[in-house]
């Protein structure tokens, strides 16, 4: 770098370096935006008469990506934060039989449940995050320790109450519930009828549905997954916390000297993880009717990966909501899409493994650009 | 120049456990001058600093701002009677843009209740006013801080410092992982601070970054007080036989040819 005689000269040099097209490189959505719209082109292509964009096929995937943007909404903010939790897909099962074993073997009313459910799952995440500022030890570790304690307490628990690990009946419990339709219900239903009316989506042709739209709502798992990318985003760029959140992952000890409370606001997004694990959980038992001890498995991986596609930085500092909720898009389209497109299935996690790697890649040279690293 | 000094440490003591990091030592610093403070390494440098940014308490000895006894228990209580230290390598945070890091820790915000926002319209044209007032240019508040150089990085930590109302600044060897150019730039910023009516009080071990803003000196030497010196009444080589503690470094320096 050539000095410069002023300060002010070498600002102006500096910016006239800077093209639009490397500003743009460093937003952190990029890679994610470009790789969504490849996988759309990509199945538009070899799928595209299959009925995956249809109504139903738009369901299909949308509901699968819905399910990955809520978890990943909680590791995106944690992981800028500068941590980790692994124990989200063991928080997923353990929330879930946490309903299951309430309503149905203790008959507690179903809202009951669900807010003990959601209140044991948060004080486990407060206990992650507690744990890994007293112990100065990587939440890596911590989080593994509480994706085999959670896990088999899971079990445990499922088994010496039921004698089995799926319970059932939760569909039967939540019946005329106030709080259940919130995680298991579906709405604006009436346009969909009206779009079956108008003949702009296909009805069921046979069966005891038949002349119902083949979609009759909207799931409230999607309704929740846009509004955690809502508040994650407004969150982390609009307020005083999200900068103290990005602060807390970047340099700990740089922001706790300018007074953030960075113990605070990691216990807190440790907290939210847990939150966004338990809202998984709740949709996904309302749904099936059921809670299974073995339910989130790899969940906090594929979490993990979504974010990372999203463009954040695993050392934390650096990420969006946004990005990691197209990675979690791209995550749902490609899996249901090698389904629609008939490809061999196990193909999916060759795919996983590879596009993590390059957006690591890509992320890790994107870094270099910022800081100016070389 | 006033006659009572911003902050006034006399003969700090500080013990930790059997080891005595300071033994006696005594500094003050008057509105609008720039004290340096000398000390090669281990000579206590550190812990007298972090004594007057309230991080560690003294054993014993006095702290007094404006004339008036004071206890600090903690960082925050320092920063808020407007004590505050720019460390050379925790002042930024690269991955965050020049106003996120300028505000970090009291973002402004509008709005009421549980709505209350960033206001990053205010927050950008404060810094880019701030910065553009220590001689720093910023066409873009949102650049990353890691575009910017060293020099310009401790700048920001200053001219951040200085907005949120400091009176004493204290600045952790601010020059020694600069360039030449740099180094000057940063010491530009220094003197223009110091017009303004802060008290500067500037720890380096370089007899010549110190000479060339110091108004006083004092040099430190194995947890004590070697004597402070006014502008003039000292000369480089002497302040850096005393920073080093003379004899040795007479031989070392000859060997050398003279050159440190």
């Amino acid at each position: 770098m050539v000095e410069q005689p002023s300060g002010v000269a070498a600002a102006d040099e500096r910016i006239q370096r800077q093209s639009a097209l490397r500003r743009a490189f460093v937003r952190p959505e990029l890679g994610a935006m470009t790789g969504t719209v490849l996988v759309f082109i990509y199945f538009a292509v070899v799928a595209g008469g299959t009925g995956m964009f249809a109504a139903d096929g738009i369901m299909n995937w949308g509901v699968v990506s819905a399910q990955f943007v809520i978890i990943a909404v909680g590791a995106c903010l944690l992981m800028i934060a500068g941590e980790f939790d692994l124990s989200v897909g063991s928080m997923i099962g353990f929330a879930g039989i946490v309903i299951a074993l309430l309503s149905v073997h203790l008959g507690w009313p179903m809202w009951a449940s669900i807010i003990a459910a959601f209140i044991v799952a948060m004080l486990i995440g407060m206990a992650n995050g507690y744990l890994v500022i007293k112990t100065g030890l990587p939440s890596f570790i911590v989080t593994l320790a509480s994706l085999y304690i959670l896990r088999g307490l899971t079990i445990y628990f499922s088994i010496a109450t039921t004698r089995q690990t799926i319970i059932g009946g939760v569909r039967e419990a939540a019946e005329g519930d106030w709080l259940a339709p919130l995680f298991g219900g579906k709405i604006l239903g009436f346009i969909f009828t009206w779009l079956a009316d108008m003949g702009l989506i296909a009805t069921f042709q046979a069966g005891n549905r038949a002349g119902q739209p083949v979609v009759d709502g909207i799931p409230m798992l999607m309704v929740w997954a846009l509004a955690l990318i809502v508040f994650g985003h407004i969150l982390l760029t609009r307020t005083r916390f999200g900068n103290w959140i990005y602060a807390a992952g970047g340099d700990a000890k740089a922001a706790r000297y300018v007074g953030v409370p960075v113990n605070r606001v990691k216990i807190a997004m440790f907290v939210f993880s847990a939150f966004c694990a338990t809202v998984f959980a709740t949709c996904q038992v309302m749904e099936f009717g059921s809670a299974a001890a073995d339910r989130g498995l790899l969940k906090e991986f594929e979490a993990i990966i979504a974010v990372v596609i999203g463009g954040a930085l695993l050392t934390g500092g650096y990420g969006s909501v946004i990005g990691a909720a197209l990675g979690a898009l791209i995550f749902g389209v490609v899996q249901q899409g090698l389904f629609f497109a008939g490809v061999e299935s196990s193909l999916f996690r060759v795919f996983l493994g590879v596009i993590l790697l390059f957006a690591v890649i890509l992320n890790t040279y994107i870094r270099r650009l910022i800081t100016g690293e070389r | 120049m006033a006659d009572t000094p911003l902050i006034e440490l006399i003969d700090i003591k500080k013990q930790f456990g059997p080891v005595i990091a300071l033994n006696g030592v005594s500094v003050s610093v008057m509105p609008g001058e720039c004290h340096c403070l000398l000390g090669d390494n281990g000579a206590g440098k550190s812990t007298f600093i972090k004594t007057m940014a309230g991080v560690h308490k003294p054993t014993s000895g006095e702290i007094r701002m404006n004339g008036e006894k004071i206890n600090f228990a903690n960082p925050r209580d320092a920063m808020t009677a407007g004590v505050a230290t720019v460390y050379q390598d925790l002042a930024m945070i690269p991955l965050m843009s020049v106003t996120r890091n300028f505000w970090m820790g009291r973002e402004p915000r509008k709005g009421w209740g549980p709505f209350q926002f960033l206001d990053m319209e205010k927050a950008n044209q404060v810094t880019l006013d701030e910065m553009r007032r220590m001689g720093i240019n910023l066409r873009e508040p949102d650049q990353a801080v890691g575009t910017l150089s060293g020099g310009e990085r401790q700048t920001v930590a200053i001219a951040r410092a200085v907005y949120f109302g400091a009176k004493v600044l204290i600045l952790d060897e601010p020059t020694s992982a600069l360039g030449v150019r740099q180094t000057a730039n940063v010491l530009a910023t220094i003197d223009r601070v110091r017009k303004t009516g802060v008290g500067i009080i500037f720890i380096t071990h370089n007899v010549r970054h110190a000479m060339a803003v110091g108004d006083r000196f004092t040099v430190l030497n194995r947890g004590k007080t070697l004597g402070t010196a006014r502008k003039g009444e000292l000369k480089p080589e002497e302040l850096q036989d005393m920073m080093a503690g003379g004899a040795e470094l007479a031989e070392l320096s000859s060997s050398l040819g003279g050159t440190i």
